[in-house]
């Protein structure tokens, strides 16, 4: 590999060719500030139009300076990163910046966890001069069921362009007109919802400022808590236990189970019940569906279609809702685990409790934002009451817990309610990317041979890679399963599965790079994939440490089908669990 | 951006097309499609460029951006009767801002829109060539020189029918 030797703030390095300033540096341990680059490298993304500037640093014999972030260093480069010259450059592109930024930073959804801010207190920023001379743009707000969009707050740092368009190949956000008025924004500037937006919220997660920002449902939660009327339940889904804690400061991979629970009880729910019971109903319904398409399929029967797609995500379901409308007869017809989980709390639970539907609130915590478009879906309603009424981010739950005074490192490991509350290993593994085929795998594998399995942990379906692929032997039968996370990979294996070109009986589909884990209501990773990993790792620590790891082994969900629900797809499985997929593809033009 | 609903006819979504497959369908010749576009229909609707986006198979916001950031490409039909007013260094400093104003008082438009009956289109340009008869305003071919805000009104009730 051919290196190039350069002396930063006069250190010398050695890095290889094409190396920009900016990660030479890093490799010194400098770090020079920059706002509108980022990189995932697990991605293989990086966003760096050198739009900001703030990144700026002093190249000896260059006249101007030099965007770090986006320079490759060159044999014998002499760069200073802390020159007057510099620090003023620096301090007066952030001025700009602000110039026309709205200052109502004390009431700004973002405060507090905003880069613009922590750049402004970085640069030590006191005032912002010319700012009579500014444009403030004035876009209308925007909200969708899931993300708000804030325009006038927008930098142009185009991450969420890089995100919606390079890794989830969605297209729904573009850098719209120019100068002052420069935004990002959806086609003809219509409101999200008119555009093909997914609600993966990976846009959100990535936005430096708030310009985009997740719908607020915590107040309507707090709301019907504090009803005497209501019974409020609460679901948890798999991926939030293993990321809650790093908003307390806990490291990455710390896994939070009990502490939430206990934290969730103290704020005030009924029930504190687990999105992980209905994981494992979605494992016996989508697996039963699975073997049943698959034997029907092998017996020769044309009006089988094969692969099956899990249909857990609802990012997935609204891209396939509007990028794969040939297709729709193709994923699992099961709802989603949130999804079923309202509506056994509606119905079995309700019966339970001798209450009306009406007089049961559901709030989920989800790692998610498509979910709150999810639970507003007109077939996951009954009479206009929602299966789940209101669906909260794990940073609104952390948001939560600190409001109510909680001190959440000091609580004690408390334990779910009883009967949804119980929950397998299989459901735990939902939260990554694998997870879901793999907790199908090991209730499919015993339904359809009889035979108790050799090994639970398939590692083969595990791991980081965008694509993945495996082969099961089903006692003789060879069950390939194909794997995709993050939407721009599912389109690559939608699209070769269209064209007869990829072969799989199974595939799984989460819409976040990393699976639920990396999910747009998440903590906010800033890119650094580690932390993703580390999330990951404690999902499957979780699952080894369960006493029951197979869906159709958890005694709860053997109840509700002996005392409700019949068998996995009966009538009545099939009225509450599993949903049909409309077209959303706009009657535009067609090709 | 509002913008008149159009429904484009068979003919005009096959021109599209075969405009954009003499470029190939290449995403990367965008700017020059929507360059031959624009010089078809005069202006690029939303509908136009929906149709350019499957072609190059790239997203409509994709285009839409583009379409923004340059201001050679307009969204907007220009009028029966389009005008330009010559903003240039010898038109300006003989009171061309004065009548551009008037342009905007009397058609209740700003600059770059169309009036609602299609009638007029008001637009600047820099320079025609003509500075000896500065201010210069220019309505469809016909040069108007030294205009006063004055003379605005009645400039206009030549093309009232």
């Amino acid at each position: 590999m051919e290196t190039v030797k350069l002396t930063i703030d006069n250190k010398q390095v050695e890095v290889p060719k094409g190396t920009t300033i900016y990660k030479a540096a890093r490799k010194l341990g400098i770090d020079i500030p920059v706002l509108c680059y980022m990189e995932l490298h697990d991605l293989g993304v990086e966003n760096k139009p050198a739009g900001c500037r703030i990144c700026v640093v002093e190249v000896e014999g260059r006249r101007n300076l030099a965007p770090s972030c986006a320079t490759e260093c060159a044999e014998g480069m002499v760069v200073k990163t802390h020159t007057t010259r510099v620090i003023n450059a620096r301090r007066t592109v952030m001025e700009l910046i602000l110039s026309d930024h709205p200052k109502d930073c004390l009431t700004c959804p973002k405060s507090g966890r905003c880069d613009l801010q922590d750049m402004a207190v970085k640069l030590g920023i006191r005032e912002i001069p010319g700012q009579e001379y500014a444009e403030m743009s004035t876009y209308k707000k925007d909200f969708s069921p899931s993300i708000i969009r804030d325009v006038d707050k927008c930098i142009m740092c185009r991450r969420c362009e890089t995100m919606c368009n390079e890794v989830q190949t969605v297209g729904a956000l573009s850098a719209v007109n120019r100068g002052f008025m420069a935004v990002v924004a959806p086609a003809f500037e219509q409101d999200l919802e008119k555009s093909p937006c997914t609600y993966c919220g990976q846009c959100v997660a990535v936005c430096p400022t708030g310009a985009l920002t997740e719908v607020d449902h915590t107040t309507k939660a707090i709301r019907a808590i504090a009803d005497p009327t209501k019974t409020v339940l609460v679901q948890t889904a798999p991926a939030v236990r293993a990321a809650l804690g790093e908003e307390f400061g806990m490291k990455p991979g710390t896994l939070v189970t009990g502490k939430m629970v206990a934290a969730l009880r103290q704020i005030g729910f009924d029930y504190v019940f687990d999105t992980d019971f209905a994981a494992d109903l979605t494992i016996m319904e989508e697996g039963t569906e699975l073997l049943d398409r698959l034997t029907r399929f092998l017996s020769g029967d044309k009006n089988v279609k094969l692969p099956i797609l899990t249909s857990c995500c609802p990012g997935w379901v609204n891209f396939f809702e509007h990028n794969f409308t040939d297709m729709l007869e193709v994923p699992s017809s099961a709802k989603s685990p949130q999804q079923m989980f309202g509506a056994i709390a509606k119905s079995y639970f309700a019966e339970k409790l001798g209450k009306k539907r009406e007089d049961l609130v559901v709030v989920s915590v989800m790692p998610c934002l498509a979910k709150k478009y999810e639970c507003q879906r007109d077939e996951f309603k009954v009479d206009g009451n929602p299966d789940v009424d209101f669906s909260i981010s794990t940073r609104e739950l952390a948001h939560l817990i600190k409001e109510f005074n909680i001190n959440f490192e000091e609580l004690p490991d408390e334990d779910f309610d009883r009967p949804l509350g119980e929950s397998t290993g299989a459901a735990v593994i939902f939260g990554a990317t694998g997870g879901v085929i793999e907790a199908a795998v090991r209730t499919a594998y015993e339904v359809y041979t009889g035979k108790p399995l050799p090994k639970i942990d398939f590692t083969e379906l595990r791991g980081m890679e965008g694509i993945r692929s495996a082969t099961i032997d089903f006692n003789g039968l060879p069950m390939n399963i194909g794997i995709a996370h993050g939407l721009g990979n599912a389109r690559k294996l939608l699209e070769d599965v269209r064209s007869g070109k990829a072969n799989y009986h199974a595939i799984e589909v989460m819409a976040c790079p990393g699976g639920c884990i990396g999910g747009g209501g998440q903590p906010l990773h800033h890119g650094n994939s580690a932390i993703i990993k580390a999330r990951m790792e404690a999902i499957y620590r979780e699952d080894a440490g369960k006493p029951i790891r197979k869906s159709h082994e958890n005694p709860y969900i053997v109840k509700l089908y002996e005392e409700f629900l019949g068998k996995p797809m009966s009538e009545k499985a099939h009225h509450l669990l599993h949903t049909h997929y409309f077209s959303k593809k706009k009657d535009i033009y067609i090709k | 951006m509002s913008h008149i609903k159009l429904e484009l006819k068979p003919e005009q979504v096959a021109k599209i097309k075969e405009i954009c497959k003499s470029f190939n369908n290449d995403p990367g010749e965008l700017i020059n499609v929507l360059h031959k576009t624009q010089e078809t229909f005069g202006y690029l609707p939303a509908e136009v460029q929906e149709v350019v986006a499957v072609e190059l198979n790239i997203s409509v916001a994709k285009v839409y951006g583009v379409v923004t950031f340059y201001s050679f490409f307009t969204m907007i039909p220009k009028g029966k009767h389009p005008i330009s007013i010559c903003t240039g260094t010898a038109c300006y400093v003989r009171g061309a801002e004065k009548v551009l104003d008037e342009f905007k008082r009397i058609l209740n438009v700003k600059v770059g829109e169309t009036t609602p009956d299609g009638k007029f289109s008001l637009n600047c340009l820099r320079c025609v060539g003509a500075c000896g008869l500065a201010p210069v305003v220019l309505i469809g071919e016909k040069v108007y020189g030294r205009v006063s805000p004055d003379g605005v009104k009645n400039i206009i009730k030549e093309y009232e029918e």
